[in-house]
């Protein structure tokens, strides 16, 4: 099936974004640090277990501001891929990054994440090691870190993998990412006990950049324009650095304290009920 | 005459229902099939093998609770359908019956031995307990009552994780649990978790592992993927007993294994342990609980 057809019909225009999320050539975590910040310095290992290649964690300059960043990579070569586990972090990749919003907090610099995972490892090491649990603090990390948080989900947004990184003051999705509860093939083998309904599936789900911010659940939609890949990226890397840069400028201003009081109102005023 | 005839008519077929549609239970561990109402009664434990059922919310609250002190909050809230998932108002209405419950946790304030908690009680036979904005917000609220009232809260965790009909919707609930249960902790309050069988996704990767206290049933599946999934990734026999109680237990994951029974002893100890002095009647309220825990053991 060409693109074009696809384009006619909404129940495969969801699952063409799920599948352009995926694409070996999209821009990654790494890719968005290099054009975006300048002067990385990598910040290596949890201090307790190992290093998690499919979590970067790094201080850099952003415009004149140190900031911290976390970004899930998955990797572009099959090398690298094995080496990110397929961009699905083990318990260790998380405390890394809890490390890095410590730090974050204590230097007093924001904190942009970059979301890009089918979601964490489920794997007997994984849960050996408290999957659940990291997730789980990191999530309260995120809560209650007192800096500005900025996330920007560039790719996959699979399940509490992926929002372990995205509770955020801003958060920021690119056009043709998605971000879900549960892969659309997980659901349709769950559902409809039959995985390859998965198109289907993800229509329903409603997990595209669209969708999210129809709920409000997604501040600000980035465009990607005709042939977007990591070789074309620079328009949307424009766009990307001019939210960050409005949104910095505005959170900076906030009081810490008064920081983590706004996003506990922004998350738990949607109610929803 | 027309009215008395439809009056019995109703009264048989309700009986007859009754008795042709006992719902029954299937006990994994010695096989038998047992009368749902007779597992219930002996707290949901199989009387012929130990072997331990899920509870009943209410019936787990009955168990804990010192009697008629349980007050419910939010007890009518009910799940809408946010997504337009194709099925879902059905499946709802559905479980509605089948449960009866609302929907998957029940909430409210009582006390146990004494002491005034507020509680949150997770019932996985309404849709195994899934949570979507309905669990998830009535979380929120006995949370925001717990730290607005300065009471410990207790949560019985039992869910298959976050619920795929209302999507990323569900999902958010994870962080916005979290986030009023951080502001508890911030108060300096207690927060203690029973998890029972079965906790897995998204509840464990939020306030279920974000308890002061963490115990668990005996037996109970506790983790994050859930077993079927990593064994279809691993490709490979999955260890003996993984991601039981005992497995998280010797991980280092959980403070302690309590039997259902066990469970109000146990958690009346832990409550008292956090009394602070400033609390009213303390000193009383502190030898009654020292002279019971002596008595005990």
């Amino acid at each position: 099936m060409s693109l074009n057809e696809a384009d006619q019909n909404t129940v495969e225009k969801s699952w063409q974004k799920v599948l352009s999320a995926r694409k070996e050539n999209r821009p990654q975590a790494r890719d968005y640090i290099e054009k975006l910040f300048s002067g990385v310095f990598e910040v290596k290992g949890d201090r307790c277990f190992g290093d998690d290649e499919s979590i970067i964690t790094a201080i850099s300059w952003f415009e004149g501001w140190p900031v911290t960043v976390i970004g899930q990579q998955k990797g572009h070569t099959l090398e690298e891929r094995m080496r990110c586990n397929f961009g699905m972090p083990h318990p260790e990749g998380y405390r890394k990054s809890m490390r890095a919003l410590a730090q974050a907090e204590k230097f007093g610099r924001p904190v942009i994440c970059f979301v890009d995972t089918p979601g964490a490892f489920p794997g007997v090491e994984a849960e050996a090691r408290g999957q659940g649990l990291v997730i789980a603090e990191h999530l309260k990390a995120m809560a209650t870190v007192k800096t500005p948080v900025i996330s920007i989900i560039i790719g996959e947004g699979g399940s509490g993998g992926a929002l372990a990184l995205s509770l955020a003051d801003r958060l920021i999705m690119m056009e043709n990412s998605y971000f879900s509860v549960i892969s659309p093939e997980g659901c349709a083998s769950i559902l409809y006990k039959d995985s390859s309904m998965a198109e289907e599936a993800a229509e329903n789900l409603k997990l595209t950049a669209e969708d999210l911010r129809r709920f409000n659940i997604v501040d600000c939609v980035i465009q990607e324009p005709k042939g977007f890949d990591r070789f074309h990226m620079d328009k949307s890397v424009t766009d990307i650095r001019r939210e960050i840069s409005q949104s910095l400028n505005r959170l900076m201003r906030v009081p810490a304290d008064r920081i983590v009081e706004k996003r506990r109102e922004k998350f738990l005023g949607m109610r929803g009920l | 005459m027309k009215l008395f005839t439809e009056k019995i008519d109703t009264g048989i077929s309700v009986k007859r229902k009754e008795n042709t549609d006992v719902q029954k239970l299937h006990c994994s561990k010695c096989g038998k099939d047992i009368i749902a109402d007779i597992v219930h009664a002996n707290d949901s434990i199989c009387p012929y093998c130990g072997a331990l059922f899920r509870q009943p919310a209410y019936k787990r609250i009955e168990m804990i609770v010192d009697s008629g002190s349980f007050i419910e909050i939010e007890r009518e809230a009910e799940s809408k359908d946010p997504l337009s998932f194709p099925g879902y108002k059905t499946k709802i209405a559905n479980e509605k019956t089948k449960s009866k419950l609302q929907e998957g946790v029940v909430i409210g304030k009582a006390t146990i031995k004494g002491v005034r908690t507020a509680l949150a009680v997770m019932d996985s036979y309404f849709m195994m307990g899934s949570m979507g904005t309905v669990v998830g917000e009535k979380i929120v609220i006995i949370t925001e009552f717990a730290t607005l009232n300065r009471l410990p809260l207790i949560i019985f965790c039992a869910s298959g994780g976050a619920r795929m009909q209302e999507g990323i919707l569900s999902l958010l609930q994870m962080s916005r649990t979290t986030i009023a249960l951080a502001q508890h902790g911030e108060q300096q309050l207690l927060h203690v978790n029973v998890l029972t069988h079965p906790t897995t996704g998204g509840v464990t990767a939020s306030f279920a592992m974000q308890g002061d206290i963490t115990i668990a049933e005996p037996g109970a599946l506790i983790g994050f993927a859930g077993p079927r999934v990593i064994q279809q990734t691993v490709k490979d026999e999955l260890p003996e007993g993984f991601q039981t109680a005992e497995y998280l237990y010797e991980h280092g994951l959980i403070d302690r294994i309590v039997d259902r029974r066990g469970l109000r002893d146990t958690l009346a100890d832990v409550l008292a342990l956090h009394v602070r002095p400033e609390t009213q009647n303390v000193k009383t309220l502190i030898k009654e609980k020292v002279d019971d825990v002596f008595k005990r053991s």
